[in-house]
């Protein structure tokens, strides 16, 4: 049996029959991989926690006529840990999975940027650097740019005419001049664009100071844009909950209003 | 392929859960070979769980009757819940003999990826049991794993508003094991959850 030895991050588990799972990786060399991790239900099992989703390890595998075979696991980050005590966290993060999962459509094709921006989005929703929802529509419209579907949030996305213009179209992919303006545009608040260009290009000191409206019809855009360009819908993503915390009353904290709901 | 009635057989047991085409057909052709007694108890057995069994109505769990056993039963403590996953989970926590409370059967875990929120799960139920404040501690037994832990944050921060005691099973090193073995969040679990040695 032909050995192999990758880093990835664990995507998703199913249970494969008495003790075993069949475990899903994106990982740095050889883009997605299903494996079989024998025993792994067992609370004797040597692999642990190490094959809970968000998991980031080292693993080695046997190539397997079907399915590879998990030989070895080391952890090198414990994202799961750290995300799951967070339930906001918990839920954005497990959209950020299954997004991955959709957008490396072929197994074993390399995809190291869409690794690497996986990797960054789980550091920093474990580091609780920014809101998780932010970090999961950076994230979402990171990873459709790396997959050919870049949205354009300056310039018309059909004719190029130079913005900033007002509207914005799904089906064109980003904004569009009063000229084209496909039916079915919208017009988003200018603090909303503003976001929205500044998640795709990871300018964090914009999108950290942003308001919740902004946040609020931002999300909503991306989920839009998101829904277009996959097939079928995503099953966590309205399961995300999302809080906006209004930030107008800054003189007195008692008054910071929660907003919490599921988008 | 078998004829008609050996093949249905064999898929209908291809369908339960771990069990593979080859299993289906071992066990197919040992239901054959069996005496025509014990597979009419089997079949009786089979039969009987659909027809009697049902859920309690209080707890989620497995019953004959509206309530089951432990819920009707006035020795078990009313102030202390246990809340688990899955009927399995009852039985796993009684037979440890450690637990005197009633119980409260979630019906999974809370798992986006497979569109599964809080409202596919008993919780609007267990909310409306503790809303009378007779029940002062809540036990979080979900599963150790990822989706187990992450129900018991989302439980924990939903009934915090009630003030009642919210504690959560110790995770922790399996009993015989060698600790090298261990990995890192099990191992992480359980400097957090050590207790103090009284000798
Ligand atoms: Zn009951």
């Amino acid at each position: 049996m032909a050995l192999y030895r990758d880093e990835g991050v664990v995507l998703r588990t199913q249970k494969l029959g008495e003790a075993d799972r069949i475990v899903t990786l994106l990982t740095r060399a050889n883009g997605r991989v299903r494996a079989v991790a024998k025993g792994v239900r067992r609370t004797s099992s040597r692999f642990g926690a190490r094959l809970e989703p968000f998991m980031h390890v080292d693993v080695q595998f046997a190539a397997g006529r079907s399915l590879d075979i998990v030989t070895q696991v080391e952890t090198l980050t414990p994202f799961g840990t750290m995300i799951c005590s967070d339930y906001a966290s918990y839920t954005a993060g497990t959209a950020i999975l299954e997004t991955t999962e959709r957008l490396s459509a072929e197994e074993r094709e390399p995809a190291v940027q869409q690794y690497q921006l996986l990797v960054g989005a789980l550091r920093a929703l474990s580091g609780r650097i920014h809101d998780s929802g932010l970090v999961l529509d950076a994230y979402l419209l990171r990873g459709l740019a790396i997959a050919g579907f870049a949205p354009n949030f300056t310039d018309c996305a059909r004719c190029s005419t130079a913005g900033p213009h007002r509207l914005f179209s799904v089906q064109a992919g980003g904004m569009v001049c009063g000229g084209c303006r496909p039916p079915g545009s919208v017009a988003p608040h200018s603090g909303t664009v503003a976001l929205l260009g500044a998640l795709l290009a990871g300018e964090w000191e914009i999108a950290d100071a942003s308001d919740a409206r902004s946040r609020r019809e931002a999300s909503g855009i991306t989920a839009a844009f998101l829904q277009w360009h996959l097939e079928r819908g995503l099953r966590s993503l309205p399961l995300v909950e999302r809080v906006y915390r209004e930030r107008n009353v800054i003189d007195d904290e008692r008054q910071e209003r929660h907003d919490v709901e599921a988008v | 392929m078998y004829e008609g009635v050996v093949q249905s057989l064999i898929d209908e047991l291809g369908r339960l859960p771990g069990v593979g085409p080859k299993s289906a057909q071992r066990i197919a052709f040992h239901i054959l070979a069996a005496d025509a007694d014990d597979v009419h108890r089997l079949a009786t057995a089979l039969n009987e769980v659909k027809e009697k069994v049902r859920f309690c109505v209080a707890c989620g769990n497995v019953a004959e009757a509206e309530q089951c056993q432990i819920c009707r039963d006035p020795r078990r403590d009313q102030s202390i819940l246990c809340v688990v996953e899955e009927p399995k989970d009852v039985v796993a926590i009684e037979r440890t003999r450690e637990f005197r409370g009633r119980y409260h059967v979630l019906g999974g875990a809370i798992s986006p990826i497979e569109g599964i929120g809080p409202d596919e799960l008993r919780v609007k139920e267990l909310m409306t049991r503790l809303a009378d404040g007779s029940i002062t501690e809540l036990i979080i037994a979900t599963d150790p794993n990822l989706e187990g832990e992450a129900t018991a944050t989302y439980l924990a921060r939903l009934v915090k508003p009630m003030g009642l005691r919210v504690t959560r099973l110790a995770s922790g090193l399996p009993v015989g094991g060698d600790l090298e073995y261990a990995d890192e969040v099990t191992l992480g679990r359980a400097f957090e959850g050590r207790r103090q040695l009284d000798v």
